[in-house]
């Protein structure tokens, strides 16, 4: 450890640190605008300069450079180096004037107006961005070209970068905006969807998959990593203040000796998009009910507010579609069983969301056979402008002035053919069990043709699977709701109970716990 | 007492509150209260992040109280609760403020005046907050033996789970045989098993299981008691019987409607029940040639507007039965949608209509037409695809009833001191959270007594309330919680209101000194307060609910008009 003086504070440093590196630990701000904690230090704005005294002798030099060294003393806010600050700003503002963050630090510094001849850029040549594109991504796509004046940041030979990977390190490290990804590359970034916002909107390779994830602790997806892919980056370890990231890290396998198991897998979306007619994946005002639910969730890319694909409007007239890709021998012939309730919940919720939002629901079967659920139907009709129609439409096409979709359907009450615009349209897509072949395999178990977990004998072991001690519950056992898979979970529970008793009352008694 | 230093948390609870009520606001008013040390908002207090917070700021800011203003307390007051208690702090320091239910979801249309009003309802909660006392809660033993009132099937599978995990079971049936329900079905649903077979099966196990005690022809007179100790008062074929168990599981089941008045019901010997179709069929007697099945029949109309869920299912697996042992017989079944849902019965649905069983929507407004002189002969209907009228030939009309609530049910819920819904069924705690559960503590509930079931579902029902019950037996105590009455001894005047008006017999006069003062049992006292506002002498003061901390509060909410 190595003690050092910074205006007069005594701050101690491990052993390699710069003297930018201390005076942050202590807490003493010295201003920078090139430095970045993951990259090397490049001394290219002059921020930073200080004014040290080591061995006798008093230098000024860049304080995100220069190491700390016993016995040091800085100084951090002499008149000289503050002089020289001021005159480093000017020098930044006159070339470039637009930049937010120069105009920032210049009204910290108490500069309002830069006495020389104004240019007009947006790079101010920090490095940054070449900084990051050859360290951490390795890849060298960018670089300085050209001497003196005629300095900037280019790909080599001035044409548009092969070897670029569109990874935006660049365009997210400028600190003004200047580079961006088009300016570099004709290859198209890709975005990663996220997979918990049904791809609504992107993530990062390193993300918390959502706000109330359990445990609640980020995750690497090692098919985006740069440092999987190239070996490189790893910017996040530098970020980390309790270096809690370990790429090293691997799955582990553990031995569990248990005397019963509970299957409680849930369900997965069925995809749609090869239902054709319905326009999913083509028509941008055509969603599926997960989608519409993060869209009003909260939490969601649109932090709750119900705005359709194609421009953000606010739909006042949604249409619901049923049994998409259920009760259909083509995709899945059974029954999803909670999306006729989930679909006027939805449509209630839009309500909600804008006042006199009218509602159709497209059914075949109105299936309310849980507590109350009738009367929480009659509620919507009532209070809540739905309307259902019976007719399971045939197409949805697109009205290309206003990008609404168009629904064909038959109204089988009257026999009609009709068709009916609305501004979204939510498809209530099937569900389906989320279980593998794989999984059913290493667990010892049978599924049935629909996937969903075997139960040999329905009437008196309703929750046994074909393996003795497996039981199944919830979706993956069969489509239901919340309220009996919740029931279904005790039930589980307590035929595992079962199971276990013997061995259980060999070793407590009533009354240990 | 050590100055109060109050920590408020304002939860979001995503915008089922933050979007009719300006949080950040409510947190800028609040760090103006006195004694608040600290306020802060949260997206989701109840997340792992929420909770964390809560923890961290009790350790910061050196919180000795807790306000949390967001949902209700039947959500999240044990999660709250608990994070008070794993930071070093009473739990019943902790105070919860409902904003959502009583605020946010009422006022949705009035944003300004529900921020207000929460305003209000916060600063009251904080006013409590700084005049509440640590309690402690005491143990209680539970009896390691449970009471299923109802024999049937369901009654019988959640006896059986329990007895296998070696606790002792009295199961109650007021019939002379155990079945209930199933005594009179024919044939189940998948594989057309017989319901006889399974009823006889179940029956052997109970009779034979040594943990098992079984009390036929037998009616509950009374229980008292409370979670781990309950007394039953039985009387068993004119013999009364009593006995101890911690805990109480009701499987009555309940009973179809019988639609006299309805399309010739009553009056007409060709026109039945679905359960009256059953036991011909199981007697084997003769269906006629033409059946014509009508269902929702007193059931989603304006009077009844449930709908009974396995009618659908029992109407088509009649009908599949009558068209196996007769392929030449002609089935419709009208219907006003099929509740045909889940992979099964879609499936089953799909063999019916192979079968040749025929399916025909008619609705409410235009229901069927019974004609014919002393009997049904035919039945007309207004085809709602075909949009014309047509004429059925009918040998037998079959109606197809909801089930409603048992005659029990009323006796169950005085008896018990459980809830009914409007229509009478038994209600559960929280139709998602707690299913199988009464909001009464040791008491459950599984089978068509909660709403009507099949076999498949009530049987993962007594699997459910079973696990249930035997969670406070497994433990061997339960905590009573610290909101109760408290008599002050001296004040008490001896006058017995108190002993009267308790809903819980939880009060009762004993012999002090020369006199005699109330006093309460904290096991069984729910707190409810009925004792307290009655008592003339001010003598008894409820816990948590002080006259000082409930008058404050008051004198805080007018304090700004």
């Amino acid at each position: 450890m190595i003690t050092l003086t910074i205006d007069s504070q005594k701050v101690q440093v491990e052993e390699g640190a710069t003297i930018l590196e201390a005076a942050q630990k202590a807490g003493i701000e010295i201003p920078t605008l090139c430095y970045h904690k993951a990259l090397t230090p490049y001394g290219a704005c002059r921020l930073c300069v200080v004014e040290i005294t080591s061995g006798g002798r008093t230098v000024t030099q860049a304080s995100c450079l220069r190491k700390a060294e016993e016995g040091m003393e800085v100084q951090n806010n002499s008149e000289r180096i503050i002089r020289g600050r001021k005159i480093m700003i000017e020098l930044l503002l006159a070339r470039c004037p637009n930049s937010e963050e120069i105009q920032k630090l210049a009204e910290k510094l108490g500069v309002k107006e830069t006495r020389l001849k104004k240019k007009n850029e947006d790079c101010m040549l920090c490095g940054l961005c070449v900084r990051v594109c050859h360290e951490k991504m390795g890849v060298a796509a960018i670089s300085f070209v050209n001497r003196g004046s005629r300095r900037e940041v280019k790909p080599p030979f001035e044409t548009y970068s092969e070897v670029c990977r569109t990874c935006g390190a660049c365009a997210t490290v400028c600190p003004n905006d200047a580079i961006k990804i088009e300016d570099v590359t004709k290859n198209k970034p890709i975005l990663m969807p996220s997979e918990f916002n049904m791809g609504l909107e992107s993530r990062h390779p390193i993300y918390l998959p959502f706000p109330q994830a359990i445990p609640k602790v980020p995750v690497i997806d090692p098919d985006s990593c740069a440092h999987f892919i190239e070996g490189k980056c790893k910017v996040c370890e530098n970020f980390c203040g309790p270096k809690a990231i370990n790429y090293d890290m691997k799955e582990e396998y553990l031995d569990l000796n248990v005397g019963a198991i509970v299957l409680a897998s849930g369900l997965d979306l069925y995809d749609i998009s090869k239902l054709g007619e319905y326009g999913y994946g083509k028509i941008a005002n055509v969603i599926t009910a997960m989608e519409f639910e993060r869209l009003t969730a909260a939490s969601g890319p649109t932090m709750g507010e119900l705005k359709r694909p194609s421009d953000g409007r606010i739909p006042e007239n949604i249409a619901f579609i049923q049994c998409v890709g259920s009760r259909d021998f083509r995709n899945k012939a059974y029954c999803s069983s909670v999306c006729c309730m989930h679909a006027t919940k939805e449509a209630m919720l839009a309500f909600e969301h804008r006042p006199g939002t009218k509602s159709t629901i497209f059914y075949m079967d109105m299936r309310a056979v849980g507590k109350r659920f009738q009367e929480y139907i009659a509620r919507a009709k009532k209070e809540y402008n739905v309307t259902y129609i019976r007719g399971r439409p045939g197409r949805i096409e697109v009205n290309p002035e206003n990008d609404n979709p168009v629904i064909w359907y038959e109204e089988t009450i009257s026999g009609e053919v009709k068709c009916f615009e609305a501004e979204l349209v939510v498809l209530a897509q099937a569900m389906v069990p989320q279980i593998t072949d794989e999984l059913a395999k290493i667990l010892g178990i049978e599924l049935d043709e629909e996937g969903f977990v075997k139960i040999p004998d329905k009437l008196s072991q309703p929750l046994n699977s074909t393996r003795p001690g497996v039981f199944a519950c919830g979706y993956v056992h069969s489509p239901r709701d919340i309220p009996d898979s919740v029931t279904q979970a005790s039930g589980a529970a307590g035929k595992a109970a079962e199971e276990l008793a013997s061995s259980r009352l060999n070793r407590d008694s009533q009354g240990g716990k | 007492m050590e100055e109060p230093r109050i920590g408020v948390f304002v939860c979001h609870c995503g915008i089922n509150i933050a979007a009719y009520v300006k949080v950040p606001d409510l947190v800028e008013y609040v760090k103006q209260l006195p004694n608040v040390v600290h306020a802060e908002r949260n997206l989701f207090t109840c997340s792992e992040e929420g909770v964390s917070a809560i923890k961290k700021g009790i350790k910061e800011y050196n919180l000795n109280r807790v306000v949390v203003a967001s949902c209700t307390p039947r959500t999240h007051e044990p999660l709250f609760r608990a994070a008070c208690e794993e930071a070093g702090l009473n739990k019943y320091l902790f105070e919860f403020v409902n904003i959502r239910d009583q605020c946010s979801w009422v006022h949705m249309r009035e944003p300004e005046r529900a921020t207000e009003k929460a305003k209000d309802l916060i600063r009251m909660g904080v006013v409590k907050a700084r005049l509440l006392e640590p309690l402690e809660e005491i143990e209680m033993k539970v009896a390691p033996s449970t009471l299923v009132i109802g024999g049937g099937v369901v009654g019988m599978e959640a006896a059986l789970n329990l007895a296998k995990q070696d606790f002792d079971v009295h199961l109650v049936e007021k019939e002379p045989e155990f079945g209930g329900t199933l005594r009179s079905i024919h044939k189940l649903f998948q594989a057309n098993q017989e319901a006889a077979k399974l009823v006889k099966l179940l029956v052997e196990q109970v009779k034979n299981h040594p943990k098992i005690h079984t009390h036929l022809s037998s009616k509950i007179k009374k229980v008292t008691g409370f979670i781990g100790n309950f007394d039953v008062n039985l009387d068993e074929q004119g013999e009364e019987k009593k006995f101890n168990v911690g805990t109480i599981i009701v499987a009555v089941g309940a009973q179809p409607l019988k639609p006299t008045g309805q399309y010739g019901y009553g009056k007409m010997a060709n026109v039945l029940t679905q359960l009256e179709l059953e036991e011909r069929m199981k007697r084997g007697e003769p269906l006629g040639q033409n059946v014509v099945m009508v269902n929702c029949v007193g059931a989603r109309i304006p009077e009844r507007t449930y709908c009974s869920r396995i009618c659908c299912m029992t109407a088509i697996k009649n009908a599949s039965l009558i068209k196996e042992s007769n392929p030449k017989a002609k089935v419709w079944v009208l219907h006003r949608d099929l509740m045909t849902y889940g992979v099964d019965f879609e499936s089953y649905y799909r063999r019916a209509m192979e079968l040749g069983v025929r399916f025909i929507r008619y609705s409410l407004e235009k229901p069927p037409e019974v004609i014919g002189d002393g009997k049904a002969e035919r039945i007309k209907v207004y085809h709602e695809l075909w949009r014309k009228e047509i004429e059925l030939p009918c040998d037998m009309l079959v109606l197809t009833t909801p089930l409603i609530p048992a005659e029990d049910n009323q006796d169950i819920s005085k008896m018990l001191k459980v809830s009914l819904d409007e229509f009478g069924f038994l209600l559960e705690a929280h139709l998602k959270l707690r299913p199988v559960e009464f909001a009464m503590d040791g008491i459950y509930i599984c089978g068509s007594a909660r709403w009507p079931t099949d076999v498949t579902e009530g049987v993962a029902q007594a699997y459910a309330a079973a696990s249930k019950a035997a969670g406070p037996l497994r433990m061997g105590y339960v905590k009573a919680e610290a909101i109760n009455a408290f008599v002050n001894e001296d004040e008490c005047s001896g006058c017995g209101i108190c002993e009267l008006l308790c809903p819980f017999q939880a009060i009762e006069l004993q012999p002090r000194d020369e006199k005699r003062v109330s006093h309460v049992n904290e096991a069984v006292c729910k707190g409810c307060g009925t004792c307290a506002a009655a008592c003339p002498s001010s003598a008894i003061t409820m816990h948590h609910f002080t006259d000082e901390q409930i008058l404050a509060q008051v004198e805080a909410l007018f304090s700004q008009i």
